[in-house]
């Protein structure tokens, strides 16, 4: 089959305009989550908000209030300026900016995977930069659905970190020029059994980062929780703040006030997303396992011979079944389901990338040599 | 027994009594027998519990991971034995411990024996609490429907029954139960989403089935694969008639090769393409072959056996697994009898630099002793286009333009009598060393060319033959396998998408409704319109229907609150909108 080399550029255009998307992507969700306090909550995010304000001295909320009452709405013998438009605080901006280039640099990196596909004349998933790009691609689906959904943005900023630096990895380590594949590739199973395993590990990867990002809230929550403890042995909770009038040192303000975490969504939101995610993957799959070990029937003279891929995808797969019976069994819930998850997601990483250019076996079709 | 896992044996008492028994009691001693039953009952339960569960699990994935990280005996027999050699005693220590044999391993299949029995001590009870809960009816509508996560008031305008009906109506799929509570209150439960804990049986039966299975194959499959010359004429074919008459047999532990439902297969021709870059784009093989009625016949079927199209006969598979290039030379011996040998030599690069060995055992005009004189090996490299570079022959393309031969020429004893087992593509290199071999003459020939020895044997290389390995194999169990691992997939899919919820209904007059409309219509007249009051007091007294409405979500609440509220509307419309 003749490759069109010129077409192949092309879609090594869309790749890089696709990266470049993602990183100013990753770039503007990084200024909303760093610029986060203050911002327009999310309904998520309203917990740790009102964690924040119980946290801050009482004279801010009074300020408000009096400065409500203060404002001259219209005196008589003065031109009441007009009001002015509400703008949305600058993070929320860059969100939404976020947003935008990152569904540009979605649909850049579809085109740059269908103008593949027209330049090899194949599936374009049959070297480990096309699935590379697959799974990025499968990845940023995944978090364009919860963002649209829910609005998380700190989402977008955490799963945009792996994707950047897989896009950029796929894109310099692991390109390769648009070729034909070897006979042993030849099957209609190419484009079952990798579709799938791509699709499933990019949305197995957005509910690797909420977990992730789960662990980190959780580890927030606690601090929280023990500085609130201590404050309230100490007693300096209970003398009224606005008497003190100094901005003295007041324990919860230390993790709550300075901690970007506060802005994570809440745990159950979290926990959510990656059970959601993982319900949807890991049928997925499984399925990709089960079309893996049929192609193995034709292909190699067994549907089952452990091979170190097929291996390593029986491990991950076990992983994930022990996650989805953790958050259904009593003391297993939460942060150890979260990082059953995370242990998960770095099996699926391992066998990615591990096995197939370290360790030899019939999966060996990086196309590296 | 300290530890017990709430979800498995919540509401069970301790096994053995506990600490509930006061301490003035005399303490209850049981039997010999009791505490051993009581013993395996604990184990039992322990073993069943998730919490054993998911640590079997992790224990499985966790010894799984040397199988893909270290070599394997299964897989690669030379890289295994590499392994061991370099790694000294701890390779020994690890090769006792099962570590390069991990899936027959002893402790690998404790794990998952246990893990099997766990998930059978689990789903046999799971599977009777699902048939009660099948025959029993729709639990009774709670009292306080307010408390539910769900919950909905609504007015409505209508009798009871009719509301009822319309709701009940409403509630297709949906198995529910209608009652009357005191004061003619009806009330609805209804309950969806069985089919949940059907999926996760059949996942977890599919499991079980699926082990079976693969059981199975092993019992009762094996493989054996071969490598046949392409073109050698119908005396070449090959016939499955015992073990012997493959390279290689790996039979299944209950196979002993007695009954191998016989084929015969030759391979004609073998084509491969290759890009311009020496990429191959495809490998056919032409093949012949007979089974069942035509055996023992001149009938023969032709086919073309292709990478990832294997051929299937009588539930055999016969695989084309890879391929190479067979050397062909002509001796011509000082007494003027010719012989000509070819064997297949083993591809060592991606352009088929090959390594082997051609042995002439027996020499033409020889007898007895002098036989084991006069044994030739032409030791060596073959490559399809060959290229010399340093003095060393390499190959530049995988197809063959330009073949050419660098051998190093034996003659001896080839050492075949000792019975030791002899790789096909090297000499018995203890025979060199005691100098039964003697190493003669080497040279680089092309196709044609020819080298004379010293007794005046002459050694041409004639040209090459092509070779493929072909793979047999054969599994009873493994349609089975197929069938269990669709109705995993299915039973896990059901398992995770379908939500097991619950709905109630209370419908009943309003009481705060009807005193209401009976204090606005009583002291004065709306509107001063005596007829409008009296509609007002009619409606209130016999019509003005509250209905009361809860649910519940057994797993995940979320995404439920969309259906209850089209579930909340089935009171006005009885159409689910």
């Amino acid at each position: 089959m003749m490759v069109n080399d010129q077409l192949g550029d092309i879609s090594y255009l869309g790749f890089q305009a696709a990266l470049a998307g993602y990183i100013a992507a990753l770039v503007c969700f990084g200024i909303e989550f760093a610029s986060s306090r203050g911002s327009t909550p999310t309904a998520a995010e309203a917990v740790s908000l009102r964690l924040r304000a119980e946290s801050r001295s009482r004279t801010a909320v009074i300020d408000r209030k009096v400065g409500a009452v203060d404002e001259p709405d219209a005196r008589i013998g003065q031109i009441a300026k007009p009001q002015r438009a509400v703008r949305p605080p600058m993070g929320a901006l860059f969100g939404r900016a976020g947003l935008i280039v990152l569904t540009i640099g979605f649909a850049a990196q579809l085109f740059s995977i269908v103008t593949r596909g027209m330049a090899a004349g194949r599936a374009p998933w049959g070297n480990m930069y096309e699935f590379t790009s697959m799974l990025c691609a499968a990845a940023v689906a995944g978090s364009l659905v919860v963002l649209y959904r829910t609005r998380s943005d700190s989402l977008g900023f955490f799963v945009m970190i792996p994707v950047v630096i897989l896009m950029f990895v796929g894109g310099t380590k692991l390109y390769v020029q648009v070729e034909s594949l070897v006979p042993a590739l030849h099957s209609y199973w190419l484009l079952i059994h990798v579709l799938a395993v791509s699709l499933s590990t990019g949305v197995l990867m957005v509910a690797g980062v909420a977990s992730v990002m789960y662990l980190l809230r959780a580890r927030y929550e606690r601090r929280l929780l023990a500085e609130k403890a201590w404050a309230g042995e100490s007693g300096s909770e209970l003398v009224p703040a606005a008497d003190t009038g100094s901005h003295g040192f007041t324990p919860q303000s230390s993790v709550a006030a300075t901690s970007r975490l506060a802005s994570l969504p809440s745990l159950a939101a979290l926990d959510r997303v990656a059970y959601r995610a993982t319900i949807v993957a890991f049928p997925v799959y499984t399925f990709a396992v089960i079309a893996g070990a049929m192609w193995a029937e034709v292909a190699w003279g067994r549907y089952w011979g452990w091979d170190p891929k097929e291996t390593c995808a029986f491990v991950s797969w076990v992983i994930y079944a022990a996650y989805l019976h953790a958050r259904a069994t009593a003391g297993w819930r939460g942060s150890k389901a979260a990082w059953i998850s995370v242990l998960g997601f770095v099996s699926v990483l391992f066998n990615l990338f591990v096995i197939n250019l370290v360790v030899s076996g019939l999966h060996s079709y990086a196309g590296l040599n | 027994m300290v530890t017990r896992d709430a979800t498995h044996l919540s509401g069970g008492l301790p096994a053995d009594g506990g600490d509930s028994g006061s301490p003035v009691e005399p303490p209850f001693r049981q039997g010999r027998l009791g505490r051993a039953v009581a013993f395996l009952r604990n184990t039992w339960r322990q073993l069943t519990s998730m919490r054993t569960a998911l640590v079997l699990l992790f224990l499985l994935a966790l010894a799984s991971l040397p199988g893909a990280l270290l070599p394997q005996w299964s897989l690669n027999t030379s890289k295994t034995a590499q392994y061991i050699v370099d790694h000294g005693s701890w390779g020994l220590l690890l090769n006792r411990l099962g570590f390069f044999q991990v899936f027959g391993s002893p402790w690998y299949a404790a794990i998952y024996l246990l893990l099997f029995a766990s998930l059978i001590g689990c789903l046999l009870p799971r599977t009777w609490d699902f048939v009660g809960q099948i025959r029993m009816k729709p639990v009774n509508t709670p009292r306080n429907l307010a408390r539910l996560p769900h919950h909905a008031s609504v007015g409505a305008v209508g009798s009871l029954d009719a509301i009822a009906d319309r709701t009940t109506a409403g509630l297709r799929h949906w198995r529910f139960e209608r009652r009357t509570e005191t004061g003619g209150v009806i009330t609805i439960s209804a309950e969806k989403g069985f089919l949940r804990e059907v999926g996760n049986l059949v996942f977890h039966f599919s499991l079980l089935g699926l082990l079976v299975a693969i059981a199975i194959g092993k019992l009762f499959g094996f493989e054996g694969s071969l490598i046949i010359n392409a073109g050698d004429g119908a005396g070449s074919a090959f016939c499955s008639v015992s073990p012997v008459a493959y390279d290689n047999f790996r039979p299944g532990l209950l196979v002993d090769g007695t009954d191998l439902d016989p084929f015969c297969v030759d391979v004609d021709k073998f084509k491969a393409s290759y890009t311009e870059t020496g990429q191959a784009s495809s490998f056919v093989a032409a093949i012949r072959y007979q089974s069942g009625a035509q055996l023992n016949s001149d009938n023969w079927s032709s086919t073309n056996l292709e990478v990832n199209d294997p051929l299937r006969i009588q539930g055999q598979r016969l695989y084309l697994l890879g391929h190479g290039y067979s050397p062909v030379f002509t001796v011509t011996y000082p007494g003027g009898q010719t012989q000509t040998g070819t064997a297949p030599f083993q591809p060592q690069d991606a352009n088929f630099t090959s390594q082997g060995t051609v042995k002439f055992t027996d020499p033409p005009g020889y007898v007895g002793a002098q036989v084991r004189t006069h044994q030739l090996a032409i030791v060596g490299l073959f490559a399809p286009s060959a290229m010399i570079h340093g003095g060393i022959m390499t190959s530049t393309f995988p197809a063959a333009q330009t073949p050419g031969v660098a051998v190093q020429v034996y003659r001896g004893n080839l050492g075949m009598e000792t019975g030791a087992a002899q790789s096909i593509f090297d000499i018995d290199t203890d025979q060199v060393a005691n100098g039964q071999l003697v190493k003669l003459n080497r040279a680089n020939l092309a196709p044609g060319e020819s080298m004379t020895l010293d007794d005046g044997t002459r050694i041409a290389f004639t040209g090459y033959k092509e070779w493929v390995s072909l793979q047999t194999s054969y599994d009873p169990a493994q349609g089975w396998a197929l069938v269990f691992a669709v109705s995993l997939l299915v039973g896990l899919m059901s398992s995770l998408i379908i939500k097991r919820r619950r709905v109630w209904f209370r419908i009943g007059i309003d009481q705060s409704a009807a005193q209401r409309a009976g204090a606005a219509a009583d002291p004065r007249p709306v509107g001063g319109d005596g007829r409008v009051s009296g509609l007002t007091r009619t409606v209130a007294s016999e019509d003005r229907v509250q209905v009361e409405v809860g649910g519940l979500a057994r797993t995940d609440q979320a995404g439920y609150g969309d259906e209850f509220s089209k579930l909340v509307a089935l009171v006005h419309d009885g159409t689910p909108s």
